[in-house]
């Protein structure tokens, strides 16, 4: 049953995705609507699909890679929906679609299986620890795709010659202080997730810190992130550097979040 | 009735025959009761501009109407109409094509600048003179306002009008592109010059909050700031004032570069990499190309400019076919609503509505008086039948009457509008009539 929610959430982002594209060619405002529209029908059936894989497993589904990165997709779906009823940037769509789709498809090419939750690594820390670290994750990923999309227009208005997205992507100033505002609302919650994390891992391996690769990963991650924070609020850093930083920094983190996964190391492993 | 027009524009003729053709506004009145007066005109709207000069006129027929509106343009400006090859310049449109004809340039679609908004003004313009000396009547009127509010809603719906085509609004729309909201940015004008002027005139009236003027005459650095409400600073010193601006237009006669790459690094690195757009309209350039690889820096000179403006053209042109699927809707809608003021159309609906009634209240009273034979119920039904029949004689055989002449289109109106005939035809007419 859970399969064939799978693959309607997956087709449905495809054909957002479709539309989202066309709308980069057309600039049509009609398109992006439409556009929008399959977006959210896509939402609610991954709403569903995740509500039925949890309820299949009898756990919160986030035991394995395949789940984890479907729940991730979903969250970045999610806080795209909020900005796009606030801010309107009607291009963002045709960059969180892809990226939504992307994640998908590569779940679906992961090992589905529904792994039983080890009742001794069971607490109510996991419950609070792992969806705070996905929803950050997912700012960071809204914070990286402003990045993008800071360069694409930079690029336009350095080159001098506008066409095409120049039209459709909003002002530089706008970009940047997205980015930064998504920075500062991941960057709060990558530090709790470090804590709660550190909370379950004392409470399962009674040590709050056991230099897991986990850990190492997560910290480095929270380092960089730490960094661009202080670079934007000191030294002034902002437009295509900041942009740059963003752009890496969630490039280590899902770099890392992908391979310590797959590679079923550290505590996390533990659950597969 | 029929809606017909005969115009000329810059597409089909030189400014000597325009300027010809041309009807000035002081003399507008005379003008109109001449067209609706001696050529069998029933409703007109003349619209002249720089550009363009077009008769809108609703005439009983065609070819004739066609032909009449020629008459008056040839005789009205004392040109002949074939040896002099007006009649060459002359474009005609009649019917569907008129309205879309209308649409069109009200939209700005058929202007010289892709979707520019003056042309509506002057329509307006035109419309009521037209109003204000009795030469529109209720189908100029509908049109009228139904172009306007087609034009509007092109406006809303398309990005027909969004990019800016002139070389001084490129760059205040650059550096909105830049700084998003431009309100509370400062500006500096270094030179003089009337594209310069222009540009920095546009910052100011989108909201830009301050602006610098410096000149080689400190005088007239003095006289400008005065006319934009800004501050004079020395020549020699507007580097030193660089770091607090966003936005530097230069446009001096100096033969050589008087901003430097150096020079803005060091700036940058002062406002904390606050970005800043530098438009260079000098010619020779003032400002060393260089600076626009500085990160946070934008720089664009004469030609950069133009390549907006050309692109921005371009984008305007990839919205046409928006607005043209636009018109042909609100086309068809129009000539729902001219279809409704057909006179047989008209009569049908009234017989239908007043047989409604007639019925209705037959079948409640036969309903109540059980006791009838049935030869008494068919003399009420006859009686009921001959009512109605004879309440409608009068007003049918009038309304035939009527709808032949000039003002048939607004008895057709009234009756619809006494019996509120149009209630049937659904909701939509009526949101028409609302315009």
């Amino acid at each position: 049953m859970n399969f064939i929610f799978f693959h309607i959430t997956a087709a449905s982002y495809l054909i957002a995705t479709v539309i989202y594209i066309v709308y980069l060619f057309s600039h049509n405002d009609k398109v992006v609507k439409t556009a929008n529209k399959i977006l959210i029908l896509s939402f609610l059936f991954h709403s569903i699909t995740i509500i039925s894989r949890g309820i299949e497993a009898g756990h919160f589904p986030f035991t394995n890679l395949h789940e984890s990165l479907s729940i991730f997709s979903w969250m970045i779906v999610g806080v795209y929906l909020l900005v796009n009823a606030r801010y309107h940037i009607a291009a963002l769509g045709s960059f969180v679609s892809p990226l939504a789709l992307l994640f998908l498809i590569t779940a679906s090419l992961l090992p589905k299986e529904i792994v039983p939750l080890v009742p001794q690594l069971e607490s109510y820390w996991l419950y609070i620890h792992v969806p705070l670290a996905i929803l950050g994750n997912a700012f960071f990923a809204l914070s990286f795709l402003f990045g993008i999309m800071y360069l694409i227009q930079e690029h336009y208005l350095k080159s001098k010659k506008v066409g095409g997205l120049y039209f459709l992507l909003p002002s530089l100033d706008v970009l940047d202080e997205l980015g930064y505002k998504f920075l500062t609302y991941g960057f709060p919650l990558l530090t709790i997730a470090m804590i709660t994390g550190a909370i379950w891992s004392e409470y399962v391996w009674g040590s709050y810190w056991s230099w897991q690769p986990r850990q190492i990963w997560s910290l480095i991650t929270w380092f960089l992130y730490a960094a661009l924070l202080h670079g934007r609020l000191t030294v002034g850093w902002r437009g295509r550097k900041a942009a740059i930083y963003a752009i890496i920094g969630f490039m280590v983190l899902l770099g890392s979040f992908l391979i310590i996964n797959l590679l079923s190391l550290g505590e996390h492993g533990f659950l597969r | 009735m029929n809606i017909i027009i005969v115009g000329l524009s810059h597409k089909t003729a030189p400014v000597e025959i325009r300027e010809k053709l041309s009807f000035p506004a002081d003399t507008i009145a005379e003008s109109l009761k001449k067209l609706c007066g001696n050529y069998g005109i029933n409703e007109g709207v003349i619209v002249s501009t720089c550009n363009r000069v077009e008769v809108f006129a609703v005439t009983p027929d065609i070819e004739k109407g066609l032909w009449q509106v020629k008459r008056f343009l040839s005789e009205y400006h004392n040109i002949p109409l074939f040896n002099d090859a007006l009649d060459e310049h002359l474009y005609t449109f009649a019917s569907e094509d008129a309205v879309k004809h209308l649409f069109r340039v009200a939209a700005g679609l058929d202007s010289m600048v892709l979707g520019e908004p003056q042309i509506l003004g002057q329509m307006k313009d035109a419309y009521g003179y037209a109003i204000q000396h009795g030469a529109a009547g209720i189908i100029i009127n509908k049109l009228f306002h139904k172009a306007f509010s087609v034009a509007k809603r092109i406006r809303t719906e398309t990005k027909i009008g969004s990019s800016a085509v002139s070389i001084s609004y490129a760059a205040v729309e650059l550096a909105k592109k830049i700084f998003g909201a431009i309100e509370n940015k400062t500006a500096m004008l270094v030179g003089a010059g009337e594209m310069a002027e222009l540009a920095a005139r546009h910052l100011l009236n989108n909201g830009v909050k301050e602006i610098m003027i410096a000149n080689r005459s400190y005088e007239r650095a003095v006289e400008m700031a005065r006319a934009f409400n800004g501050a004079p600073i020395m020549f020699r010193e507007f580097a030193h004032y660089l770091k607090k601006v966003d936005v530097v237009i230069v446009s001096t006669a100096a033969p050589k570069f008087i901003i430097h790459p150096e020079q803005i690094e060091e700036t940058i690195k002062e406002r904390k990499n606050k970005p800043m757009f530098f438009i260079d309209i000098s010619v020779p350039r003032n400002i060393d190309p260089l600076i626009n690889k500085i990160d946070n820096v934008y720089l664009y000179d004469i030609d950069d400019l133009q390549g907006v403006v050309a692109a921005n053209i371009k984008e305007r042109q990839s919205e046409v076919q928006d607005a043209e699927n636009i018109i042909k809707e609100e086309i068809e809608k129009f000539y729902r609503w001219i279809k409704s003021l057909d006179v047989v159309p008209t009569i049908i609906s009234l017989r239908k509505k007043f047989d409604e009634i007639k019925n209705e209240e037959l079948n409640e009273a036969l309903a109540s008086l059980k006791d009838l034979s049935d030869e008494q119920k068919k003399t009420i039904e006859k009686m009921a039948d001959a009512i109605a029949k004879k309440i409608l004689h009068d007003p049918v055989t009038h309304l035939k009457k009527e709808s032949n002449k000039v003002e048939g289109d607004f008895y057709i109106e009234a009756a619809r509008k006494l019996f509120d005939l149009d209630k049937e035809e659904g909701q939509e007419i009526k949101e028409i009539k609302k315009g």
